[in-house]
């Protein structure tokens, strides 16, 4: 790495690694908010449907509280120079995805249907798991290098990851997605969630060591630099793996998401923009590909160009068709700009999935544009607080792993919401946080994990004084 | 590795704004129209959110709502009912959880759920006042008696048909009848009984169509009622200039280019007859001729001026009546006694017989004569409006003066009214291959007050498929609703 590169600690101005105040407490003044808010949206959601503020609101209020006081306990303790934002805003989003999944569960349309579940409950337990999860990750991750040591577990277990829902009678085909896995007493599980984190450790290990290798060495083929197939080699076969079988799964937003996460990390390792060329010609061959073979993938395309078609087609009782990209825009549509407020909208009737990949659909319609607008603010802000940290991050591995986090989360956001407002084709995952689901709420909350580690490593204050500014090529780093 | 980490933040940053762009134009511009989509399902939850506002006949209303069940996956709140719905169901149309609305309940949706932005001062107060948000009414131009009277006759009547009265010096309608008819009440909910009831009233289940508006939407060949629009033609083109003056028709009477004799309905004076007799007496030949003579072209323009090509809308919107150009002198000859391929809507008739009452004037049919907010303030309010002038004041003197003695002594006896002048015009239209099917029966007429100023002007259409065939007459079945009607709106004044 060249010197000139080496250098955030000084030539910064987002996060000054040197004596940088810990910011527990600002962090502890926006939880409180980020707290209130849900509660007071909780309340009014009560109000709107049954005139009351719902009983459970202490109960809520109290569990998000002391949910958030943990995970802030947790901060304080074990990573306490750690990004002071991102905590407070998982949390908003967490609370409030809560609030959303509770009004959807009271509506009438929904509870009649089939396979309904009072889904806020649930959510909340997961979400009791998911910040257990993030305490587990600052206590036992010490120091996120430790991670680099696992880069070959790390790519076995997300292929073991990825492979679990074609194993027969362990995998679940729900409504044409063979992303799930059943785990008898525990309900179902989506492990790309958590493939996601495992083999972003695997890249960022892996790019860590071979970056040089893969930025130099190579040959210089149309303008464009081809690194060495044994460089490069094993790292795409990973990923053509995990492509492969998110097509057999057609999981297609997860290999989307893969896809542009491996690009990124493998752009900001090599620092060839010559990556991004490829990667985008390679997503465009892929996707055309994928979309003109695989009759899932073209369906969703169809309908994308054509939702009012589709909904048509679905209302004539034909096999294969949804309207629920047309209700969603109708959602969103007649949210206009200030929304129809908490509890009064009717995007119910996008019914299957309206609490999990279409969840949005429900914040357009009640909290309108005013409020989508600041949902997609928040998560730019993660975004960026975890690109910060990834600027901030002292080692490879550390800018590695947390602007592959970062960038994943940012894409599957683009993904899914763009998808819901019908920017691109659906392809069917969930809004992190705000979507009900286990395996989401469970993984995203390690994810933030992480980048509070990462996070409280880079702005943590050199510990001596006297440590020389190129701290990080003295830096002991054992490439397993 | 700093530059790559910037350009993948501008890049994260490009995601969401491309996000918020969409959003943008999602919840911004396109917003509107989405809402309002009639596919989209808010629309006709909000219809039925609030007890819609209700339609108003001479001060009282002649719908309602009703709350629905709750049980269920119902969420609709309110639905419509409507008092002596068939009676009124060409006026006020349905409007349904399950079918949608028609006519007046369609047209003025807007004002009857409260949504319309005229009533935006009203619906801005309720919010700020917490109130729910109410609907509005629409206050119709109807006669409640008229109506009954109308309604009540087609229903003695049995058969099918339909009425339309109007007032001749503002085009307002005082009456609007068809039979047979539905009652909108029985399905305005969305259950299986609303679902059944709407499927019975299809023309596929039920022959006779209730749903269909006879008034307004059904042509008929008008038969010898339309000899009024042929005499009016002959004064206006100066053919003739007076009532009594001598025809040069003869008897019989060749239809020009062809060897077919225009016959006439019995054994009746016609040969040189004056346009008051022929009227009287309902002369083919003599208003044949006068079509045939003046030509297609003269015809269809005084045709137009009375409302004839074009639709006509009340703000319900009616179907054009047609006179056909491009027909030869003989055709025109048949279509200028309302055969061949002459035909009109009752309100079409109604006009007719309006122009001629109102001394030429022919004044646009409406329907809806103010529309309120829910406290009763006017939110907006027709004014009569002039169509067009077919007649001149001295030609239309004439007119009447040739259908009054149609009534007083003529084929129109049956309307005769006590005290009041009545002008009127029998018809009996052939329809059917080689005039094989049962005839329609007419009649329009207008009352005339001492006064000179004349309430009403009626316009009546009999279709009977079981009556006997000879008994079926303009004068016979349809002047005596005619009389009736004129007579409830007569009383009225007096």
């Amino acid at each position: 790495m060249s010197s000139s590169t080496n250098s955030p600690t000084h030539h910064t101005s987002t996060i000054g690694a040197i004596g940088a105040p810990s910011r527990r407490n600002t962090e502890l003044a926006l939880l409180v908010f980020a707290v209130a808010i849900p509660v007071f949206a909780y309340a009014n959601v009560g109000l709107a449907i049954s005139d009351q503020v719902p009983s459970g609101l202490l109960s809520y209020g109290l569990g998000l509280g002391l949910l958030a006081g943990v995970a802030h306990l947790a901060v304080r303790k074990f990573a306490p120079y750690a990004d002071p934002l991102l905590l407070p805003l998982a949390t908003l989003l967490n609370g409030l995805g809560l609030v959303a999944i509770w009004r959807l569960d009271q509506s009438k349309l929904l509870q009649s249907l089939p396979n309904f579940v009072t889904a806020a409950p649930r959510q909340l337990l997961y979400t009791a798991l998911g910040i257990a999860l993030f305490v587990v990750v600052l206590i036992f991750l010490k120091d996120h290098r430790v991670l680099q040591r696992y880069t070959y577990i790390s790519m076995f277990s997300a292929l073991v990851l990825l492979i679990l829902p074609l194993v027969p009678g362990l995998g679940a085909n729900i409504y044409g997605a063979k992303i799930w896995i059943n785990i008898p007493g525990l309900g179902s599980l989506q492990p790309g969630e958590f493939a996601k984190i495992v083999l972003a450790v695997f890249f960022a290990g892996y790019l860590m060591v071979k970056r040089d290798a893969l930025a130099l060495a190579s040959r210089r083929f149309m303008g464009l630099y081809l690194p060495r197939g044994r460089d490069l080699g094993p790292i795409l076969v990973v990923w053509a793996v995990s492509i492969l079988i998110l097509v057999l799964e057609t999981d297609l937003g997860t290999s989307l998401l893969f896809f542009g996460m491996f690009v990124i990390m493998l752009y900001v390792a090599t620092e060839r923009t010559s990556w991004i060329v490829f990667g985008l010609l390679m997503s465009a061959v892929g996707a055309v590909g994928v979309a003109s073979v695989e009759t899932h993938v073209k369906s969703r395309v169809q309908a994308w160009l054509d939702p009012m078609r589709e909904y048509t087609l679905s209302r004539q009782g034909q096999t294969g068709h949804s309207d629920q990209l047309q209700q969603a825009l109708w959602a969103f549509g007649s949210g206009g700009t200030l929304g129809s407020g908490w509890g009064q909208g009717h995007s119910d009737l996008i019914r299957f999935a309206a609490n999990s990949d279409f969840v949005l659909a429900t914040f357009g319609e009640e909290l309108g544009l005013a409020g989508i607008m600041a949902i997609l603010l928040i998560y730019g802000l993660i975004v960026e607080r975890g690109v910060r940290t990834a600027l901030a991050a002292r080692d490879p591995f550390g800018k590695l792993l947390a602007i592959g986090l970062s960038g994943a989360f940012a894409l599957q956001v683009f993904v899914v919401a763009g998808g819901v407002m019908g920017l691109i084709p659906l392809t069917g995952m969930t809004m992190p946080f705000l979507a009900y689901g286990g395996s989401s709420v469970l993984a995203n909350w390690a994810l933030i994990g992480i980048l509070i580690r990462i996070s409280d490593t880079a702005r943590r204050p050199a510990p001596a004084p006297a440590s020389s500014p190129d701290a990080e090529m003295t830096q002991v780093v054992r490439p397993s | 590795m700093n530059k790559p980490l910037r350009r993948i933040a501008i890049f994260c940053g490009l995601l969401v704004l491309t996000l918020l762009l969409r959003d943008n134009y999602l919840q911004y511009v396109r917003a509107d129209s989405l809402k309002d989509d009639p596919k989209n399902r808010r629309v006709t939850i909000a219809r039925y959110a609030n007890p819609r506002g209700d339609i108003i006949v001479g001060g009282d209303p002649i719908t309602g709502s009703t709350e629905t069940s709750k049980s269920g996956l119902n969420d609709l709140k309110y639905k419509r009912t409507y008092k002596n719905g068939p009676m009124w169901a060409p006026v006020t149309g349905y409007a349904s959880q399950a079918f949608g609305a028609t006519q007046l309940e369609a047209l003025e949706d807007g004002i009857l759920t409260g949504n319309d932005d005229r009533l935006f001062f009203r619906k801005t107060l309720d919010m700020i006042t917490g109130k729910e948000q109410q609907g509005g009414n629409v206050v119709t131009t109807l006669n409640a008696a008229a109506q009954k009277a109308a309604f009540d006759g087609l229903k003695k009547q049995g058969g099918k048909g339909a009425v339309v009265a109007l007032e001749p010096s503002t085009g307002k309608i005082l009456a609007l009848a068809s039979y047979p008819s539905y009652d909108p009440s029985s399905f305005a909910g969305n259950t299986d009984d609303d679902a059944a009831a709407w499927k019975k009233l299809q023309k596929k289940y039920d022959p006779n169509d209730p749903m269909l508006n006879r008034a307004l939407r059904e042509t008929y060949p008008p038969g010898s009622t339309f000899k009024v629009v042929t005499a009016a033609a002959a004064l206006e083109n100066g053919k003739y200039t007076s009532a009594d003056e001598r025809t040069d028709t003869p008897l019989p009477w060749v239809m020009p280019g062809t060897r077919t004799e225009l016959k006439n309905e019995g054994n009746i004076p016609c040969e040189n007859a004056t346009m008051r007799v022929a009227l009287q007496f309902s002369c083919n030949t003599v208003f044949g001729k006068i079509g045939s003579d003046l030509g297609n072209d003269k015809m269809l323009e005084e045709a137009k001026k009375f409302g004839f090509d074009s639709e006509q809308f009340t703000p319900v919107r009616a179907t054009a009546s047609v006179f056909s150009d491009d027909m030869n002198q003989s055709q025109t000859a048949l279509s200028s006694i309302g055969q061949y391929n002459t035909a009109a809507t009752p309100l079409q008739m109604a006009m007719v017989a309006s122009a001629v009452a109102n001394d030429g004037k022919l004044m646009k049919p409406y329907m809806v004569d103010t529309l309120q907010s829910s406290n009763l303030d006017e939110v907006a309010k027709t004014e009569p409006e002039e169509l067009s002038r077919p007649l001149s004041p001295k030609n239309a003197q004439i007119l009447q003066d040739m259908m009054q003695t149609v009534v007083e002594k003529g084929t129109g006896t049956n309307a005769r009214i006590n005290g009041v002048k009545v002008g009127g015009k029998t018809g009996t239209a052939q329809h059917g291959v080689e005039n094989s099917e049962n005839p329609y029966a007419w009649f329009i007429s207008y009352a005339k007050l001492s006064d000179g100023s004349s309430p009403v002007a009626v316009a009546v259409v009999i279709e009977d498929e079981s009556a006997n065939r000879d008994d079926i007459s303009g004068g016979g079945l349809a002047a005596p609703i005619a009389r009736n009607v004129m007579e409830a709106v007569v009383n009225a004044k007096k």
